[in-house]
């Protein structure tokens, strides 16, 4: 068993975990942090693909590389509209909760 | 001796996500998730990806955790209004998980052998571009229409987050979580560092062409050094609809799409460059591309406008 197979079993488990937290967890703001250390699993699955691909001098394979790091700044951004999201649904509700909501409507203006 | 130093890594990483997953206190499990980004991005230098290394540090563990840190705080007070889902449904939960995370795992220590790799293209072709960096080489030569593309979806989600401000705000400013008390070490902090953080962040730029680095790491490190300011209440945030923080949002896409276009006429493609012109015209557009990350990403972790701007 090599380091970049130790790697990928790391990647799949916070795979695993994202997704259990984003099941189990009832605050969106943790939803949402879940979703992020999925991210990182699937961009460390990348990582691995990408260091086996070594060759030609090069320690990883630059294709992936690049793609990951375009790959985090989108996450960012989509993580950063969320969270705007939330807030705002926060604010305008007073309370949060993904719950179907009990007809009333919020304040929204 | 590495490979033992593999195993606690990786071992450590999962027990810190697990821990950003479970603990009850929503601040510590963003605290968790910070050490976690950190701890990844070292993983990122043992897979030999010392860019991806940078760029997690600083957007994925670094810009990411102030953002969830704000809004951890600023959500405390709706913390404990929900209730958590009964045993047997996190026990099935987790069991769903455990199989999706052991079928990766099997896919993951399967992978064909050799892999398929693009380095060795990647590497021909490079000198031509007259870069020495083969991961600036993909971003701004081979796929520079992803890169392109990206930055798009940068200024589009801060549309979307600056849609967020009520109406008569629109164009306001972004109340940026309340600056703590002032004369603190962050005041000092946020008055000693931008111009170290700075410099740092045009050098990451420069050097990108030919060591690790580029316009997304320098990028954030202009992005940090803003909000360090902004933190600490030495300078407030700009209000959203001033021209000219518009225009710095837009003129490194701008920029990159100019260049672009402009290889219709003087390489024959969109986004070629004339041979010979390569090195320069990236250097210049990832100049351009870095003033514009660091103020887009600045202004993402700021949020929607909350005060209306001075008239």
């Amino acid at each position: 068993m090599t380091s970049t197979d130790i790697f990928a079993l790391c990647a799949t488990s916070l795979v695993g975990l994202g997704l259990f937290g984003i099941i189990t967890n009832p605050q969106p703001l943790r939803k949402i942090v879940a979703f992020n250390v999925i991210g990182n699993g699937v961009f460390l699955l990348f990582g691995v693909v990408a260091h086996r691909g070594a060759a030609a001098g090069l320690g990883a394979d630059p294709v992936p590389q690049a793609l990951v790091i375009t790959g985090i700044v989108v996450a960012f951004s989509a993580t950063a509209l969320a969270v705007a999201l939330l807030l705002r649904l926060a604010k305008a509700t007073h309370l949060l909760t993904l719950e179907a909501d009990d007809g009333s409507d919020g304040d929204l203006s | 001796m590495t490979l033992g130093f593999d195993i606690s890594l990786a071992f450590l990483v999962v027990v810190l996500a697990a821990w950003t997953i479970q603990v009850h206190d929503t601040f510590s499990a963003v605290l968790a998730f910070v050490v976690f980004g950190l701890l990844v991005a070292l993983i990122w230098v043992r897979l030999a990806s010392v860019d991806v290394a940078l760029t997690e540090a600083a957007i994925g563990s670094g810009v990411t955790g102030a953002l969830l840190l704000s809004a951890a705080a600023l959500l405390r007070p709706t913390q404990s209004a929900v209730a958590p889902p009964g045993a047997a449904w996190c026990t099935a939960a987790g069991v769903v998980c455990a199989i999706i995370t052991a079928g990766l795992g099997a896919i993951a220590l399967l992978l064909p052998d050799p892999a398929p790799t693009l380095a060795p293209l990647a590497a021909a072709s490079l000198p031509q571009s007259g870069l020495g960096n083969p991961v600036t080489g993909v971003l701004f030569v081979y796929r520079a229409l992803d890169t392109l593309l990206e930055k798009v979806v940068l200024v589009l989600a801060l549309v979307g987050v600056w849609s967020l401000a009520v109406d008569r705000l629109w164009g306001g400013i972004p109340a940026l979580w309340p600056a703590t008390c002032p004369d603190s070490t962050l005041t000092f902090l946020a008055q000693l560092l931008p111009p170290v953080g700075l410099m740092l962040g045009i050098y990451l730029c420069w050097t990108g062409a030919d060591h690790p680095g580029g316009a997304f790491q320098g990028g954030a490190l202009v992005t940090a050094m803003w909000l360090l300011v902004m933190l600490a209440g030495v300078r407030a945030a700009p209000a959203t609809g001033l021209l000219s923080l518009r225009l710095l949002l837009i003129v490194g896409p701008t920029l990159f799409l100019v260049i672009g276009l402009s290889g219709f006429a003087l390489a024959g493609a969109f986004l070629a460059y004339p041979p010979g012109y390569g090195k320069p015209l990236i250097i210049v557009a990832e100049a351009a591309l870095t003033l514009s990350i660091g103020v887009t990403l600045g202004l993402l972790a700021a949020g929607p406008a909350q005060r209306a701007k001075e008239p």
